[in-house]
């Protein structure tokens, strides 16, 4: 009951949320110069200015800006996010195609990047200061220093080029039409160097913080406790340190994955993996206003939704936490 | 007492030292410690902060935060056996078994994500094969030792959602649950009301005595010491200054600190009553309320509001100190927060001089604040450590239009007047001790020449001897500029010491007001009675002793 009502409350809070980045964002937009036919003619080497105003008149943008910010949000109402003149297909069957990969990217990249950076972190801080620890924490600083792209492309002179192990780009073998698990291993194996890209430098970050965390909880009372019970290292490890360690990093993982998002374009773009990143980045060169505002509204609401499952989550893993 | 001197010994201490790392105030934490507990009986380590009574402890159970932290010399012998010479393993399965221990902050001690059952039960699943049926059943009956109300439903609880003293008792069920020939109790109940703090002691007594149980209990409470021990020793900065049986040390201490920590232990003989029927009423408090409503936000249901003051009424006159006793929990802060205004009551009028402080306007009620100052518990965390204490203490003043100069060699003066060195002025607060800061404190609060002083727990954060200096300083000061004291504390000692008149607080309402000497010795309300009759030690007057009166 009480479940049922936070969940309902926490959707009509969206509702507002939605609301501002959706009317924010068309204005911003609209703020830039040029628009999609400006691209298209752009594209075609110039045009008769006749043809341009028709063609303006038919994608209604000649229309004054809140008239357009009007119409736009009384079809997006109905879930109609228009028609993209770049694709010639309505926006959302574009979407949809593309967003699979992008989820399978950040999902793996972040649970690659969570998992091992928190095991590093917990090893680095129980063995703090010796070699094990600077390896782990030099490592971790040429993670985080290294830029996404660079690493990508470093990465594919020598996996794909030198060494021939690993594809160079896209998320299938085109000519091949593999089904069942040879699909899976397939798609598998086009992601690992995306994902590695992707997610060193969180990984890094996830490191550092779980080093923190556990060198902070491990010398709290409750560890004293549980050693003063007999407790040996993994128990107290394993039961009343990363339990508790683990709480801060929760916490950064639901504000980072809409930070991922944003470094997806960059590595969609080095891997031409399609998915939204690489979408959007063509959509901005392009103006294609109506694909920008499905991508936004598509990712926000992948924001919002995943903020709702990381505070269920933080709610399970701390006790003291009440859901109202 | 002679009986114990047959049971074997458990615990024997030879000659400790213990190393603290470089750059500490002294070299040895522990410098020749020799202690024996037998079974069946409770030896109290007493020493005021700093003393190393703490890291004793550690040694015994080997967690020390080693390497910084280490023995260098002596044996530690239990039941006869050198623990030194010991595995780190063998160790282990001693911890929590055959030695066991109760620390003093029963919230974090406990680990925050894990059932209270869960945490018991912990100890069996590591030191026997018992099944989970039988653990279970094991840790049920514990919890019902220590007097848990309901089990059944306290297994299954998160420590933060049941109250301190629940806590303290979890912790103790934890250290029995194995019927451990030793326990080491590090101030069990130092973090406990009066009335919760006397059930668990009477609790550790009772189940030591059931189980042959030696106990070795740290405390810098010589009201607990009276109240548990069998034995006592006496710890000044990691030295055994005296060691003897309760009676002896309690009543007749041969070494002269142990004489001086004694004679700073608020006696229960309240002042004579004075009479203030003549002097003018500096404040009038009527009907104070002050209720703490959770904020709902949409669809979020209300939830239940807290009544933290109820329908208070007082009146303080000049020159007088009243005290404000109770639990926590009573509303005895809450009620020096709302006459000075930093929380805002919801109702009642608080009358200084002709002005409400509670219907002040902004400017009046910054006018009105010269006339009613605070004084913090926490020396440390109440002094900005960016400001140097000639600022801290000028910064009313200056605030209020005075001369900066005049305002700071003002400041100068006050330090003088609160028994401070003239250097101290371009100090930053933390070069000095706690009872120094709280003395800044008091200079802080006197800068503006106050009619009032709301005091909250000023002397509750302080070593014993300490407490007793700035207490007679407080008095001092109070006769000197006709001060009228309102003052918040949870221990009656102190009150009975101090104030004149005491108005006993519980569950947000006064329940008895009245002279101090009077309430004491006369109690008219049950509630009043059963916080008197808590007080530990409270049979034990300490003695006077020639020549060592603080």
């Amino acid at each position: 009951m009480s479940m049922l009502n936070y969940m309902l409350r926490r959707l009509v809070q969206a509702i507002p949320v939605m609301l501002i980045i959706m009317v924010g964002t068309f204005l911003l937009l609209k703020l830039a110069p040029g628009d999609t036919v400006d691209a298209l003619v752009g594209d075609m080497g110039g045009a008769d200015p006749r043809f341009i105003e028709r063609l303006r008149a038919e994608y209604g943008l000649d229309q004054p800006v809140l008239m357009q910010l009007w119409i736009y949000m009384t079809k997006l109402a109905r879930f109609d996010f228009g028609w993209s003149f770049v694709h010639e297909q309505p926006v959302m069957t574009v979407l949809m195609d593309r967003l699979g990969t992008t989820l399978l990217l950040m999902i793996s990249s972040l649970f690659f990047a969570v998992s091992i950076g928190s095991l590093l972190g917990a090893i680095a801080a129980r063995k703090a200061y010796s070699l094990t620890d600077n390896i782990i924490s030099t490592l971790g600083l040429v993670f985080y220093a290294m830029p996404s792209f660079f690493l990508g492309l470093m990465m594919i002179v020598l996996f794909s080029v030198k060494l021939g192990w690993l594809p160079v780009g896209g998320i299938q073998t085109i000519p091949s039409f593999y089904e069942g698990w040879d699909y899976v291993k397939d798609v598998a194996l086009h992601l690992i160097m995306p994902t590695a890209s992707l997610s060193l430098i969180y990984l890094a970050l996830y490191m550092r913080l779980m080093r923190t965390s556990v060198l902070e909880v491990a010398d709290l009372d409750y560890v004293r406790t549980a050693r003063a019970k007999g407790a040996g290292e993994w128990r107290l490890m394993i039961h009343h340190i990363m339990r508790n360690a683990l709480l801060p990093v929760v916490t950064l993982l639901g504000v980072q994955f809409s930070t991922i998002l944003g470094g997806s374009v960059v590595v969609e773009t080095v891997f031409s993996l399609p998915g939204l990143g690489e979408l959007a980045y063509k959509a901005v060169i392009q103006r294609d206003m109506n694909m920008l505002m499905g991508i936004i509204f598509l990712s926000s609401i992948v924001v919002i939704v995943v903020n709702f499952l990381i505070d269920l989550l933080y709610a399970r893993l701390d006790s003291r936490i009440e859901l109202t | 007492m002679t009986a114990h001197e047959t049971t074997s010994p458990i615990l024997e201490i030879e000659s400790l030292r213990i190393a603290l790392p470089e750059g500490s105030d002294r070299p040895l934490a522990i410098d020749g410690l020799n202690l024996t507990v037998r079974s069946g009986e409770i030896v109290c380590l007493v020493g005021e902060s700093g003393s190393g009574k703490s890291l004793a402890a550690g040694a015994i159970m080997r967690l020390l935060p080693e390497p910084r932290v280490r023995v260098v010399a002596g044996t530690v012998r239990f039941e006869g056996q050198d623990l030194s010479t010991l595995s780190a393993k063998q160790m282990r399965s001693l911890r929590g078994s055959r030695m066991a221990m109760i620390f003093q902050e029963p919230m974090t001690a406990l680990n925050p994500q894990k059932r209270v059952g869960w945490q018991i039960e912990e100890v069996l699943r590591i030191h026997t094969s018992l099944s989970r049926k039988e653990r279970r059943a094991r840790v049920l009956e514990i919890l019902e030792q220590v007097r848990i109300p309901d089990p059944a439903s306290a297994v299954n609880a998160y420590p933060h959602q049941i109250s301190g003293g629940q806590r303290q008792r979890v912790m103790i069920a934890m250290a029995l649950v194995l019927q451990p020939k030793l326990i080491i109790a590090d101030e069990p109940t130092t973090a406990l009301d009066v009335t919760t703090q006397l059930q668990v002691l009477k609790l550790i007594r009772e189940l030591q005595a059931k189980f042959g149980t030696g106990v070795l209990f740290i405390t810098h409470d010589f009201g607990v010491v009276a109240e548990i021990a069998d034995r006592v020793a006496v710890l000044r900065q990691g030295e055994l200054v005296e060691q003897g049986t309760v009676s002896e040390v309690l009543n007749r201490p041969r070494h002269p600190y142990t004489q001086a920590l004694i004679a700073a232990v608020p006696g229960l003989n309240p002042p004579a009553p004075k009479s203030f029927d003549t002097a003018p009423v500096v404040m009038r408090v009527e009907g104070l309320h002050k209720t703490f409503k959770t904020r709902g936000g949409i669809l979020a249901p209300r939830r239940n509001a807290v009544a933290a003051v109820d329908d208070v009424s007082f009146e303080l006159r000049q020159g007088e100190t009243l005290g404000v006793v109770g639990e926590s929990g009573s509303g005895k802060t809450t009620v020096s927060r709302c006459v000075t205004r930093l929380l805002d009551a919801d109702g009642g009028s608080v009358m200084l001089g002709d002005t409400d402080m509670l219907k002040a306007t902004r400017g009046e009620l910054r006018a009105r604040r010269r006339d009613i100052q605070m004084v913090f518990q926490d020396p440390m965390a109440s002094l900005n450590p960016r400001k140097r204490v000639v600022d801290l203490i000028a910064q009313g003043p200056i605030v209020h239009g005075e001369n900066p100069e005049a305002a700071r060699s003002r400041a100068r003066e006050l330090l003088a007047l609160v028994e401070l060195s003239p250097a101290a002025a371009e100090r930053y607060p933390h070069e000095f001790s706690g009872g120094q800061r709280q003395r800044i404190g008091i200079a802080r609060a006197l800068a503006l020449n106050p009619k009032v002083i709301v005091a909250d727990e000023p002397v509750s954060a302080l070593d014993v001897s300490v407490q007793a200096q700035v207490l007679k300083l407080l008095a001092e000061l109070r006769d000197r500029l006709s001060l009228s004291l309102l003052f918040v504390t949870h221990d009656l000692r102190v009150a009975a010491q101090l104030c004149d008149r005491v108005a006993v607080m519980e569950k947000g309402r006064i329940v008895e007001i009245g002279e101090t000497a009077t309430v004491f010795a006369n109690p008219g309300h049950p509630y009043t009675r059963k916080l008197l009759d808590s007080i530990p030690g409270r049979d034990w007057t300490p003695p006077l002793l020639a020549g060592t009166a603080a």
